[in-house]
């Protein structure tokens, strides 16, 4: 059944779309059965930790682009990652040689009156002013646990702003307390633009959507050489490309955690082929990559000519780097798919990871393909992993575990989880950008900044020695899960 | 002046878990919806300290908190954060889901205060109130919920002993040297101050010490004012205003007088001995190098503006004028949405600013309109702006040299770095034109 409806205002959250959950332990080759067999439970946590919410990560997607301005229709207090991502736009902005922009993101500034009166006329007023201080070509509202309590009708506002002032002003409806999974914001914000900007095709194109962050530039060699053209969505594209990205040849997406909704979308509503084959992460995933891209794109002998060339070239250094890391255990923590990902390029470099604590898990994309599970493609090639964990982003569980396997390297995905490796004298690392670690080359780059972080372990030695710990010796003895339990069926929710 | 927010330089009523997490082991317990906490850490932030960041426990409220309540899962959380974080005291906050749905989060937390345990709450729902305003409601519900009951000898007043009100936490990224400055300082002078928060306090011990206070000390436009007002009405502990940050060599020297003259404890002459031998010092640099500041033929800034909370303004103010010889600009800017009863006095502070010059003032919450008045000043002279980080391109547009004081800085790291002072005001000088030198290739 397809999963895409965008008749309704909001997307449903992905506990309910997909049954996906944030509480498992096990082993990886579990929850996989789990997952194909229909079983999945979720757990959930009688003490938590404070996470992410979907209205960041609609935030960090609609942020970026270019020509809209943002309306954050919430208290002061929600719009405290404004700076942060104006920081990531102009940091991408540097990096793609455009010139530098502030992010134009307006906050309504929802005050205790409002919660009682009803704050729409202060949005109207705000979307007013955003539009005569940037002159946008777009207007995203992204809402909040205060406006959706108080059952603010943002479209009605947006709907009539849209009339009045010749832009699209499109809802986003994203308030934190509606899912714990936090990538359901990625999902808000997509809807929104399928829904209130994508037009429908007039013609195909020879683009490829690339659904991603703010990443390096990877693609545009590959496809040109195939005669396509990389179409990066949605940071730093402009509001008349997103218009037509329903004419592409394909759509690529960098992380199905993301990209899973866009994808689908695309397909189901205008007939975008999406690629779905498992990640571009280590040689089996890179190759059945490549070859998916090769038949979507109808370039399958272009591809086994540049499959035979990167294994050429990529082969014989991976070698010297499997001597040097075999043997070397380690931990990770990462998003899902990312994650999963990871996983397959440690196992690649002969790196034996002793476990994962992964923050959520979609037992099936909205795609609804098989063959683009990544987990499921990671252990059917690499082997099962033993101490599988999902868990949205809880420090406490993480230190517990690391503490007691005590892994040669740890590596991180999302900040504020790499202090808890470091203090413990473990080296730690985080990569910022997704596509470092992409296809053939990606893996020599992770294995060079691997080594790098094995040998430099001067910082978090001396580190470990003079900091504190906040969790008390009784925690640290604890089963891990201690706090993981209930079970409940995701049906429940 | 519009209500609505672009480029926010300060966060909700809940963004006072910061002030939480610079008490020494101390850790919040937030009730809110499950990105709140990260949002603030994101803005006041700068390094996750001894339990915030990823380390604050949360009940992450879903949808069913919110229909059914939250006040099982709060209980739950508690319970949990007593076992797993190592920690003096436990605050429990609330956020805009917990407020509006009405939990009585006050009978959760009683039920653990019953069973002696160190634990304080307060609503702190986003929509109530900002973090300036909300700093005095956290030290209230210390004061009323903890100290209270536990400090050991409330009656006794110590001689010397004095609370020091003078930095909102994380919102002044600079309160870890401030605060360090001020109680060496005080120090100096012959008090024992309680500083409270930071590497330099005692952490909870300290506060229980609090109603001993001979007398408190509040520096600071206008947050911290409602928390003397309180241990006045609850302990008789008089209290010290002195409205803004004393920067520099005239109003450190100025503040320290009118302390010494206000406790009776303190030996005058040797407080005045330390004040002139500081000032010797501070001035000694001053002398040294006005030659740089007379003389400098390619450019230095001969106006600024300041796009910074009342505290810091009126500091920063004066000081440029009065001991560096920059100019404000004719308007200057309030960023910290100043309660009404308290912008008369302000406004007075920059009518006299110096003997013979005055500024106005405008209190706006909006950057995005500070901005656009500012670029339509178009100085004619080089500029500096001391504002956060929003004020990058302004900066470059207009040709001035930015200092970022405000949140958020960003572009960068604070340690122990602070401007008030004697010490601070050094520090300040070297901030200032180690960016305009930096500008000469």
């Amino acid at each position: 059944m397809p999963k895409v409806n965008l008749n309704l205002t909001e997307v449903p959250i992905r506990e309910k779309r997909l049954g996906s959950i944030t509480g498992f332990a096990g082993t990886a080759g579990d929850l996989v059965n789990c997952s194909n067999s229909g079983c999945l439970k979720d757990g959930t946590r009688s003490f938590s930790q404070c996470m992410g919410c979907s209205s960041g990560n609609a935030f960090c997607q609609l942020s970026m682009i270019r020509d809209a301005a943002m309306v954050n229709h919430a208290p002061v207090g929600c719009a405290g990652d404004f700076f942060g991502f104006n920081f990531v736009y102009r940091v991408g902005q540097m990096e793609r040689d455009l010139p530098p922009a502030i992010g134009r993101y307006f906050n309504t500034n929802i005050e205790e009156m409002d919660t009682v009166f009803g704050a729409l006329s202060k949005l109207e007023k705000t979307i007013r002013l955003a539009y005569d201080r940037v002159k946008p070509n777009a207007i995203f509202v992204t809402t909040s646990c205060a406006s959706g309590i108080i059952g603010e009708d943002v479209e009605s506002v947006t709907d009539r702003m849209t009339n009045e002032l010749g832009i699209p002003v499109v809802n986003c409806v994203c308030e934190g307390f509606r899912s714990k999974i936090w990538t359901s914001g990625f999902d808000a914000a997509y809807h929104s633009i399928v829904r209130k900007i994508v037009k429908p095709p007039q013609k195909r194109t020879n683009k490829v959507n690339i659904i991603n962050f703010w990443g390096s530039d990877v693609f545009s060699k590959l496809l040109n050489r195939l005669g396509y053209e990389a179409n990066y969505v949605v940071p730093f594209s402009t509001v008349s490309q997103l218009e037509t990205i329903s004419e592409a040849a394909a759509t690529i997406q960098i992380c199905p955690t993301l990209g899973t909704y866009m994808g689908a979308a695309l397909e189901q509503v205008y007939g975008v082929p999406e690629i779905k084959a498992p990640m571009a992460y280590g040689i089996a995933g890179t190759d059945a990559w490549m070859r998916e891209l090769g038949r979507v794109l109808d370039r399958e002998d272009e591809i086994e000519e540049i499959i035979r060339e990167e294994r050429a070239a990529v082969l014989p250094k991976l070698e010297e780097y499997r001597a040097k890391l075999t043997g070397t255990t380690c931990y990770l923590t990462a998003g899902s798919a990312h994650g999963h990902a990871l996983i397959a390029l440690l196992r690649e470099l002969g790196i034996e990871v002793q476990g994962a604590a992964i923050f959520h898990h979609d037992p099936i994309y909205d795609n609804e393909s098989t063959a683009a599970d990544m987990l499921d493609h990671t252990v059917k090639t690499y082997g099962d992993i033993k101490g599988y964990n999902v868990c949205n982003k809880q420090a406490y569980e993480l230190v517990n575990i690391l503490n007691r396997v005590r892994p040669d390297l740890m590596i991180a995905r999302h900040g504020g989880m790499t202090l808890w490796g470091a203090k413990l004298g473990i080296p730690t690392l985080l990569i910022g950008d997704e596509h470092f670690s992409w296809g053939y080359q990606g893996l020599l780059n992770y294995a060079e900044r691997i080594l790098e972080t094995l040998d430099n372990r001067e910082f978090v030695t001396n580190l470990a020695k003079h900091s504190s710990m906040p969790y008390t010796k009784w925690w640290l003895e604890q089963d891990p899960y201690t706090f993981l339990g209930g079970n409940t069926h995701v049906e429940a929710y | 002046m519009s209500k609505l927010i672009e480029q926010p330089r300060y966060s909700c009523a809940l963004g006072v878990q910061q002030t939480v997490i610079a008490i020494q082991r101390a850790v919040p317990i937030v009730h809110a919806g499950p990105g709140c906490s990260t949002k603030i850490h994101g803005l006041l932030g700068q390094g996750e300290g001894y339990a915030g960041g990823s380390t604050i426990p949360c009940t992450n409220s879903s949808e069913s908190e919110v229909v059914f309540g939250g006040e099982k899962k709060l209980k739950g959380v508690i319970d949990g954060a007593f076992k797993v974080i190592d920690a003096d005291l436990y605050v429990v906050l609330t956020g805009c889901t917990s407020d509006i749905v009405g939990d009585d989060v006050g009978q959760v937390t009683r039920e653990f205060q019953n069973l002696g345990k160190p634990i304080v709450f307060a609503e702190t729902g986003g929509f109530k109130s900002n973090n300036y305003v909300s700093h005095d409601l956290i030290i209230k519900a210390i004061v009323d919920q903890y100290v209270d009951r536990y400090a050991p000898a409330k009656g006794e007043v110590i001689p010397g002993l004095v609370n020091v009100f003078a930095s909102v936490p994380y919102q002044d990224p600079y309160w870890i040297g401030n605060l360090q400055e001020i109680k060496r300082l005080l120090t100096g002078i012959g008090l024992t101050p309680n500083i409270l928060f930071g590497p330099e306090s005692g952490g909870v011990s300290e506060w229980l010490t609090v109603p001993q206070a001979e007398f408190n000390i509040v520096v600071s436009a206008w947050p911290g004012l409602k928390s003397a007002k309180l241990l006045k009405r609850k302990y008789g502990t008089p209290f010290y205003h002195f409205p803004y940050l004393p920067v520099g060599g005239v109003e450190t020297s100025r503040f320290l007088r009118e302390v010494a003259a206000f406790g009776a404890s303190i030996d005058r002459e040797k407080a005045e001995k330390f004040i002139t031998d500081e000032e010797r010092k501070f001035y000694t640099h001053i002398e040294r190098t006005a030659d740089f500041m007379l003389e400098f033929r390619y450019g230095i800034p001969r106006v600024f503006y300041t796009i910074l909370d009342a505290t810091y303004a009126v500091g920063f103010s004066k000081y440029l004028l009065n001991e560096l010889g920059i100019i404000p600009a004719e308007v200057q800017y309030i960023i910290d949405d100043t309660p009404e009863q308290y912008r008369e006095g302000i406004r007075e502070q920059f009518r006299r600013i110096s003997d013979r010059r005055s500024a106005n003032v405008e209190f706006s919450v909006d950057g995005g309109e500070i901005q656009e008045n500012i670029r339509k000043t178009n100085p004619k002279q080089r500029a500096l702006i001391l504002g956060s980080g929003w004020e990058r391109d302004l900066a470059v547009d207009i040709g001035a040299d930015l200092l970022p004081v405000s949140v958020p800085i960003t572009y960068r790291l604070v340690l122990n770095c602070g401007y008030a002072g004697y010490n601070g005001g050094l520090r300040l000088i070297e901030d200032i034109y180690d960016r305009v030198l930096g500008t000469y290739r």
